[in-house]
């Protein structure tokens, strides 16, 4: 093939749709590195979850961190490149970047960690862009992780898009000591109950939430009762003479 | 009857800012009404939360303007039991008998939404044997009339028409009959399990199932002439309680409020799962987004589950001795139990194989029931659509033997929110009717 002379290219202006830089996977914007690296939620140590004994077991030199899913490289394959494609542009394109912390892709569902401060834009781009229109909150649920420092509180958000008919999974995290997300009642009305129920159990604070209280403890309740540092409780079970400790003193295996 | 706090036993201390407070216990009408009309007719009802028309432990708190309702707030907790703490200290396979008891009209659902999500996590979605999901659609449409003829009978009764509540616990029996002889247990199954069923089909429940479907399609007609046309269950119900789509979509209702303003949400045909693509069915859906189109649906879906049911039977039929759990050994159950004459379960066979033929099966049963499985760390959302709407189960593992944390949105929690807007303005009497037309389960809203 005999090489072209320049007359013979086709006119492109640098930064338009036809501008190939785009097209090529080498050229998008790189990932940053921690959002690829697995999210160490916990390390244990020993053989069994009971500690404070001595080793008589001989495997306390066990050390073994617990790994959540880590981040996905592009691409995520299926729809979820179409989405998170649209949900980044349309974010671009109101002036916000770097609001998608990270991606997770695990077992056919997709993730999108968000950051703290723009949730609330990112929620009311998810739900009006057309490309994207998830109208639908199925609810906030919390989840605490003692062990992952910095980001103890998990807001997790399942959206559901019904004209699509995809569901995603939005997640923010807030530490321990700063337990603020800003709340997502005006997006989506849905989200009142869901925002105090997650109050309630694990005292993430949902700042501007139209009001904010507990709502299935009493309102005196001392604590939120769904953290990992507040026990189960209960009281030990006496059958046949031998006494049954309460759950959450038993041996565990995890 | 009194006018003032001190003299209720049962509320000392209760000051108010302004106005009389009156504890009505009964037969006191004249005095409250003489009260009442003293002021202003702004009086403020706390309905519940033990009231026979608020389905379990509601708190309604009414602000009436004569018989209009101005503002009406739900108040719920009353039955919390903390099954989603109390899963985090049990085995992943132990946590089913935790969540079947949270929404106890649909039982079936609570444990499949649960067991989809750990099967998830396990990646075993595929490895799921086709007679345990059959088995699992089965006892889940059947729960569907049992839960929806629950709802009409208790909204009937809640307007008087107690013919309805008669008819509608009778019918429901019977299904609870063919519960009782499938897996042992009337209500709190723990029947569906990460893998399969416990239990395989008992004889004979496979005639006992035609015999019942033969027995509905002539009762259900009966709930039809008994109300559809009634004039005075019409009145009751047609444009009470209306929530058109931008509403429910914003409040996050799902289900048969979903399905009244005309869109055929159903997950069962959107997103289908435990098979649900492989059988024949409508979506019922009603255009009046009012509590009488909520029943005409109920109604119109126990239609459509029988013939759900119809074709399980029929598949049954053809999978007669076909495994009903995974075949992985370290997750499924280590026994196939059998209902003995006692209506105790046993395995005689299990028991001999692990007490007098090897010692490895010994400690592989004592492992797996003691100590449990181990679930991949990560997470996973599975939504069914239960007879209220989309009941979701939110599933964190961190790669232990019990689940690090699970969520349920249940639909009743959710659809509970749609109380004000669909009370506020109307009449007081009309609050009970939006409320039955919701059908909120405490147990699930609470859990």
């Amino acid at each position: 093939m005999s090489p072209k002379e320049p007359g013979e290219f086709d006119e492109v202006t640098p930064g338009t749709d036809d501008d190939a830089t785009g097209l090529m996977p080498e050229n998008t914007l790189p990932v940053e590195p921690g959002a690829l690296e697995p999210e160490v939620i916990d390390v244990r140590t020993g053989m069994f979850g009971v500690h404070g004994s001595g080793d008589t077991s001989g495997y306390a030199g066990i050390v073994r961190p617990v790994v959540m899913p880590s981040g996905t490289p592009k691409p995520y394959g299926g729809w979820f490149d179409e989405v998170a494609d649209a949900f980044e542009s349309a974010l671009a394109t109101d002036g916000f970047t770097s609001v998608i912390e990270k991606v997770v892709v695990h077992r056919g569902e997709i993730t999108f960690f968000v950051r703290r401060a723009d949730l609330l834009q990112a929620v009311q781009t998810l739900r009006d862009d057309p490309a994207l229109r998830f109208e639908f909150c199925s609810g906030v649920s919390g989840v605490h992780y003692p062990g992952d420092e910095g980001r103890e509180l998990h807001a997790v958000y399942h959206l559901l898009s019904m004209t699509h008919n995809r569901r995603i999974r939005l997640e923010v995290t807030c530490p321990d000591g700063d337990p603020h997300v800003p709340s997502v009642v005006a997006v989506y009305p849905t989200a009142d109950w869901h925002e105090r129920e997650t109050y309630d159990f694990f005292g993430i604070i949902f700042d501007g939430h139209p009001a904010l209280t507990r709502i299935q403890m009493p309102d005196d309740w001392p604590g939120h009762p769904q953290r990992k540092d507040y026990p189960l409780g209960g009281i030990p079970v006496e059958y046949k003479g031998a006494t049954i400790p309460p759950p959450d003193t038993r041996r565990s295996y995890s | 009857m009194s006018t003032h706090a001190q003299s209720d036993p049962y509320a000392q201390g209760a000051e108010t800012s302004s106005g009389k407070i009156f504890t009505v216990t009964g037969q006191d009408w004249d005095t409250v009404v003489g009260g009442a009309e003293e002021g202003d007719e702004r009086i403020i009802v706390n309905m519940g939360p033990q009231h026979p028309s608020t389905h379990g432990v509601l708190r309604l708190i009414l602000e009436l303007d004569g018989e209009t309702v101005t503002e009406a707030r739900a108040g719920i907790g009353y039955l919390h039991t903390g099954i989603e703490k109390n899963m985090e200290f049990r085995s992943w396979t132990q946590g089913v008998t935790f969540c079947t008891r949270m929404d106890y009209l649909s039982p079936f659902y609570n444990e499949a939404a649960y067991v989809l999500g750990v099967e998830r996590l396990l990646d075993i979605e595929d490895d799921v044997p086709e007679k345990a999901q059959v088995m699992r659609v089965l006892l889940m449409e059947l729960n569907r009339i049992s839960s929806h003829l629950v709802a009409i009978a208790t909204g009937g009764m809640e307007i008087g028409a107690l013919t309805v509540m008669t008819v509608g616990f009778r019918e429901r029996e019977l299904v609870l009959d063919l519960f009782e002889l499938i897996t042992g247990l009337r209500m709190n199954h723990a029947f569906i399990r990460p893998g399969g069923v416990s239990q395989d089909l008992p004889p004979g429940a496979l005639d006992e199932i035609r015999d019942f479907i033969v027995l509905m399609k002539k009762r259900l007609p009966e709930y039809a002439a008994l109300c559809n046309e009634n004039p005075i269950f019409k009145a009751r119900l047609e444009g009470v309680g209306h929530l058109d789509l931008a509403g429910c979509l914003a409040l996050g209702l799902t289900g048969p409020v979903l399905r009244s303003t005309g869109y055929a949400w159903d997950l069962r045909k959107t997103q289908p799962y435990c098979g649900y693509e492989d059988y024949d069915f409508e979506v019922a859906t009603w255009d009046t987004a009012d509590s009488y189109g909520r029943f005409r649906i109920r109604l119109e879906e126990m239609w459509q589950s029988l013939k759900i049911v119809e074709q399980c039977a029929d598949r049954l039929a053809g999978l007669e001795g076909a495994p009903v759990m995974v075949g992985d050994k370290k997750i499924a159950w280590p026994s196939q139990l059998a209902i003995g004459a006692d209506g105790m379960g046993n395995s005689l066979d299990h028991i001999r194989h692990i007490m007098g033929e090897s010692m490895e099966a010994l400690i592989h049963h004592f492992k797996l029931v003691t100590e449990g499985f181990r679930v991949p760390a990560g997470q996973a959302y599975v939504a069914v659509e239960s007879p209220r709407g989309e009941l979701a189960a939110h599933v964190v593992s961190d790669g232990g033997t019990r689940p690090f944390r699970a969520h349920f949105r249940d639909p009743s929690f959710t659809n509970l929110q749609a109380t004000s807007v669909m009370a506020e303005g109307g009449m007081v009497a009309d609050v009970i009717v939006a409320i039955a037309s919701l059908d909120p389960v405490m147990g699930g809203v609470d859990r």
